[in-house]
């Protein structure tokens, strides 16, 4: 019997040549990803009770997102903590006021196909766009891996989401996520790695892709993982110099579930209060009065979402009455994105533009709602409470947060092409 | 440890780490987050929840973010168990690991809020002794019974590095 790519990774990272679904076994870790909210400031105290140190400072890298740019004493203390921490313990892979923690590691090179990658933050999926093993952990989890370099991996059943056809303009891989976590639902793939397949998948670039293993955790998956192609291996020799493996799943390995879409008849997305698989079409919910518009977070702030939002924002302007905010997910975006003239475009329309870190997102500052206001966002959680107590939250591609900020109310994008 | 009774305070699916543990509350430590641990869903609980009491939910207790403040909030406020009919993969490796049993049993929605219940762990049985039923629980993998019998990841880790920083 063959294997999945979760199979592979998870075979070759214990040293074995073949893995059975439900086993438990110990893997070596690639890279182990923190950042400051769940990294040094909870790992540390446990780290000094044991006595020991990181096991291989190489294999590490903490990226502060969530408390930047601080704004108040208890904030600035967490990130200077972070920065004193990864000074002693010789950790070079440092990030701050640079991304959020599932962008960097992938814009530095850190994250290559075959890797066996752990991190402390529930969107540690999204490495597995990369063909990587992705996988995420809590703080105590992370300390395990932070003095063994190992942790245990119960090998997961893997579910296959094949994507025919080719979107159409004005839809986005959000759109595709939203319509497969609708179908799934938020605990569909629990316990289970998701492998991305066919054409739709495929045509996709890099910044695309992310955001399918990035929301493969609200389908409640382990892993959301994507087989390399060139267009991986591409990216990531433009990133680093270091070797990988291109490890593809076997043609007869074994799928627990298989779902097939048709990317060609997909139309935009939504995501309405207060759950990532409450999903319907824009259209059947148009014309919803917004306050706040966010193109934001790790999922939706890259630089083609930048870009997408732009291309519909140029000689436009955005309602009187309702406020976008930009939040870009990293500082190569921001500055690719003044560059071509992006940036420009969107504050020119009227945006707000906010530093780059995880913000309104996590409900950390930066874009947080008040009570009963309305927000479409192109992040990837919209729990209750999450951007502000008492908030409704509407999940879309950043076409549609675009569309959505010009007229003030939910909006479909092709209206604007 | 392995061996506890108490009363349950019931919840439905998908109880999400940003209603147990909202994000405002991250930068305070998991025993000040107790203070406001399931706010999102009961403003009251953390007054309300007694030293000993178990939680209990439906489906996919624990979605969302990775914050093991979630698990440590309820187990700092008095929880000693967390019952639902299965939880979302993070939360569950998250509890084990801070030592705070999560129990999978299918029936767990027949529950009741206020039932006193008595678990044992090791039998991997439930008794609710309001309804007069027992439930029993998909057994754990031995690695897991060794974390929770130790109290967590972190004695376990002591004992095999073999020296702390008190010795």
């Amino acid at each position: 019997m063959g294997m999945t790519l979760a199979q592979k990774i998870i075979a070759s990272s214990s040293d074995r040549p073949s893995v059975e679904v439900g086993e438990i076994v110990e893997v070596n870790i690639d890279l182990a990803m923190m950042h400051d909210s769940s990294g040094p400031r909870r790992v540390n105290p446990m780290l000094e009770e044991l006595g020991v140190s990181v096991w291989d400072p190489e294999k590490i890298t903490v990226v502060s997102d969530h408390f930047v740019a601080s704004s108040d004493t208890v904030e600035a203390g967490i990130l200077k903590f972070t920065r004193d921490w990864v000074k002693e313990h010789g950790i070079r892979k440092f990030h701050e006021r640079e991304g959020i923690c599932h962008i960097v590691p992938i814009e530095r090179g850190y994250v290559r196909p075959g890797m066996m990658y752990v991190g402390a933050d529930s969107h540690s999926t999204t490495a597995g766009a990369m063909g990587a093993f992705a996988i995420a952990l809590g703080s105590t989890d992370m300390l395990g891996v932070l003095v063994r370099g190992k942790t245990w991996v119960k090998v997961p059943e893997t579910i296959k989401v094949k994507w025919n056809g080719t979107l159409k303009p004005g839809v986005m891989a959000k759109d595709m996520m939203l319509q497969t976590i609708k179908h799934t639902k938020i605990d569909g793939a629990t316990y289970k790695a998701v492998e991305f397949s066919g054409q739709g998948v495929v045509n996709l670039s890099i910044d695309e892709r992310i955001v399918l293993s990035n929301m493969a955790i609200e389908m409640g998956a382990k892993a959301g993982m994507i087989e390399p192609d060139e267009v991986t291996a591409n990216y990531v020799r433009a990133r680093t110099q270091e070797p990988f493996q291109m490890v593809e799943a076997d043609d007869d390995a074994e799928y627990q579930e298989f779902f097939e879409f048709d990317a060609s008849s997909l139309t935009p997305m939504i995501a309405l209060p207060h759950s990532p698989d409450n999903v319907t079409t824009v259209a059947e919910v148009e014309g919803k009065k917004l306050d706040q518009a966010y193109i934001g977070a790790c999922t939706g702030a890259k630089y083609e979402d930048l870009e997408a939002a732009a291309s519909i924002l140029k000689s436009r302007q955005i309602a009187s009455g309702t406020r976008l905010l930009v939040a870009p997910s990293s500082a190569e975006v921001i500055k690719r994105s003044s560059q071509t003239g992006v940036l420009e475009t969107l504050i020119e329309a009227g945006a707000t533009l906010l530093p780059t870190g995880c913000g309104a997102c996590a409900g950390l500052g930066n874009g947080v709602l008040a009570e009963g206001e309305t927000c479409i966002s192109s992040t990837n959680r919209n729990f209750p409470g999450r951007m502000g107590k008492g908030a409704d939250v509407f999940l879309a591609s950043p076409l549609t947060v675009a569309a959505s900020a010009i007229t003030g109310k939910i909006t479909d994008p092709r209206e604007f092409l | 440890m392995s061996k506890f009774s108490g009363r349950s305070w019931t919840f439905g699916d998908n109880i999400d780490t940003d209603v147990i543990v909202p994000g405002q509350y991250l930068k305070l430590t998991a025993e000040e987050v107790a203070n406001h641990v399931m706010e999102g869903v009961d403003e009251s609980f953390s007054t309300k929840v007694k030293q000993g009491d178990i939680v209990v939910g439906g489906k996919n207790f624990g979605c969302g973010s990775s914050r093991e403040t979630a698990p440590a909030a309820l187990k700092h406020a008095g929880v000693s168990a967390i019952i639902s009919v299965f939880f979302a993969r993070i939360f569950y490796r998250n509890a084990i690991n801070i030592g705070l049993p999560v129990i999978e049993i299918k029936e767990a929605k027949e529950i009741n809020e206020g039932d006193e219940l008595v678990v044992n762990l090791k039998e991997g049985r439930v008794c609710n002794l309001t309804q007069n039923k027992v439930y029993y629980a998909n057994p754990y993998p031995d690695m897991i019974i060794d974390i929770l019998e130790h109290g967590g990841l972190l004695p376990l880790l002591k004992k095999s590095f073999g020296k702390t920083k008190n010795n």
